[in-house]
């Protein structure tokens, strides 16, 4: 296990590995963003939390086509699903390496795009804290979208059609709990939510990835 | 140990294409299968391998004994060939990968990206693969596919020290790769009638 996550570490910092692709798009999208609202600095800081949040989701989804389509190709897959590692834990490990390489520099991103959208300072703590229980969540439900699709040709759109539903609450929870903290409002409620979505995603997620995909390489 | 398959029908995109497939295969013995393209080789290969269901029969000794090498190498273009095996040995829970890359004299490629290999030095790195698995029995599809003389020379002499060693090889070759006491299986006359195709569907959600 802990060989297939060295492998795909390195393979996500390697030329090409697409490392910094969805971080990229993030800082794009929230840089962008009160160019196109204007100069209102009371209106930017009150979507603050909802821009940092979509965008954090939206660059999520961005990198999930690679998650497991290259594996496929050069028949990295079928190796590993005849291979002694359970491929319920292949694809926990590979949900954790898209964690590692893209959910994580998100979460240490965000606050400094924070600075950009005027995001009051008791919510940064708070940012912080949601996106860091939210996006594990983020990235399982993406593996198991990925193992849904990984068999078609172009499965991209499909997959983000899949995969948006299943993300809808992870974002209301996550960007609430941010808003609240930003207005300085208890936030147990959203954040305990958030943190049993990413638990349950965790849990069980791994399971259903795997069932998909077996369906998908036979 | 040993590998049993008794009267099994495989299927390849609901369409049944092999039916009353049955051989055994003893320890240090090969089996060649043989037939026209699009006879069904490679469906009963990852069939044996566990990568889909069969449609009928038995299949025994097949369970985490195998190691599947198909058309697809299994390697990644921006890691070494080194970097490959290792993977793959640790997968395996191995260690060791200097015997695969002496074998098929990988040496010199070692820390070369698998991405700039001509097609058969890949090829060649993905069937050193096979040897740091650890499993008796090596299931191969078209293993010789851009391989030259030499390289299907040192292929033919790992498959013989494999089988030496106990070992046992299934192989969808069309070339001879003597290998003097293989068994071979034609599996033209083994396809499966027109009789057979209803309900033979595998789609997951019908």
């Amino acid at each position: 296990m802990i060989a297939l996550l060295i492998r795909d570490l390195r393979l996500a910092f390697r030329a090409g590995g697409g490392f910094g692709l969805g971080l990229a798009f993030f800082l794009i999208l929230v840089v962008l963003v009160p160019f196109s609202v204007g100069p209102q600095s009371a209106l930017l800081s009150s979507i603050a939390p909802g821009v940092l949040w979509l965008g954090a989701l939206l660059a999520c989804l961005l990198s999930l086509d690679r998650l497991l389509a290259l594996d496929f190709e050069d028949g990295t897959l079928d190796v590993l699903a005849t291979a002694p590692l359970p491929l319920e834990a292949a694809l926990a490990v590979k949900g954790l390496a898209h964690w590692i390489t893209t959910g994580l520099p998100l979460v240490l991103a965000a606050p400094f795009l924070g600075v950009l959208l005027n995001l009051p300072p008791e919510g940064f703590v708070w940012l912080v804290v949601s996106l860091l229980l939210g996006t594990p969540a983020l990235s399982m439900i993406g593996a198991f979208g990925a193992a849904l699709t990984v068999g078609i040709k172009r499965g991209g759109l499909l997959m983000s059609l899949l995969v948006l539903p299943l993300y809808v609450p992870t974002l209301i929870f996550g960007a609430e709990a941010a808003r609240r903290g930003a207005v300085g409002m208890a936030v147990d409620t959203p954040l305990l939510l958030l943190a049993g979505i990413s638990l349950g995603s965790v849990a069980l997620l791994p399971f259903a990835a795997a069932a998909a995909l077996r369906m998908t390489i036979r | 140990m040993g590998l049993r398959l008794t009267h099994v029908a495989v299927a390849r995109g609901g369409v049944p294409v092999l039916s009353g497939v049955s051989f055994s295969l003893a320890d240090g013995k090969a089996l060649i299968l043989r037939g026209p393209n699009g006879s069904g080789k490679t469906t009963l290969l990852r069939t044996i391998a566990g990568l889909q269901p069969a449609l009928s029969g038995h299949i025994e000794g097949a369970a985490d004994t195998v190691a599947y090498a198909g058309h697809a190498d299994g390697l990644k273009a921006m890691l070494t060939v080194a970097e490959n095996l290792t993977f793959w040995a640790a997968v395996y829970g191995h260690h060791d990968i200097e015997p695969a890359l002496k074998a098929y004299t990988l040496g010199p490629l070692r820390d070369r990206l698998t991405g700039t290999l001509s097609a058969g030095q890949k090829r060649r790195a993905g069937l050193a693969r096979l040897m740091v698995t650890g499993r008796p029995i090596w299931v191969l599809d078209e293993p010789t596919v851009s391989l030259d003389a030499d390289a299907v020379g040192l292929f033919a002499n790992a498959v013989r020290n494999h089988l030496g060693a106990g070992g046992m090889a299934l192989l969808a070759t069309h070339i001879d790769l003597g290998l003097s006491d293989a068994l071979v299986l034609d599996v033209t006359p083994l396809r499966a009638q027109a009789s057979e195709m209803h309900g033979a569907s595998d789609e997951a959600f019908l």
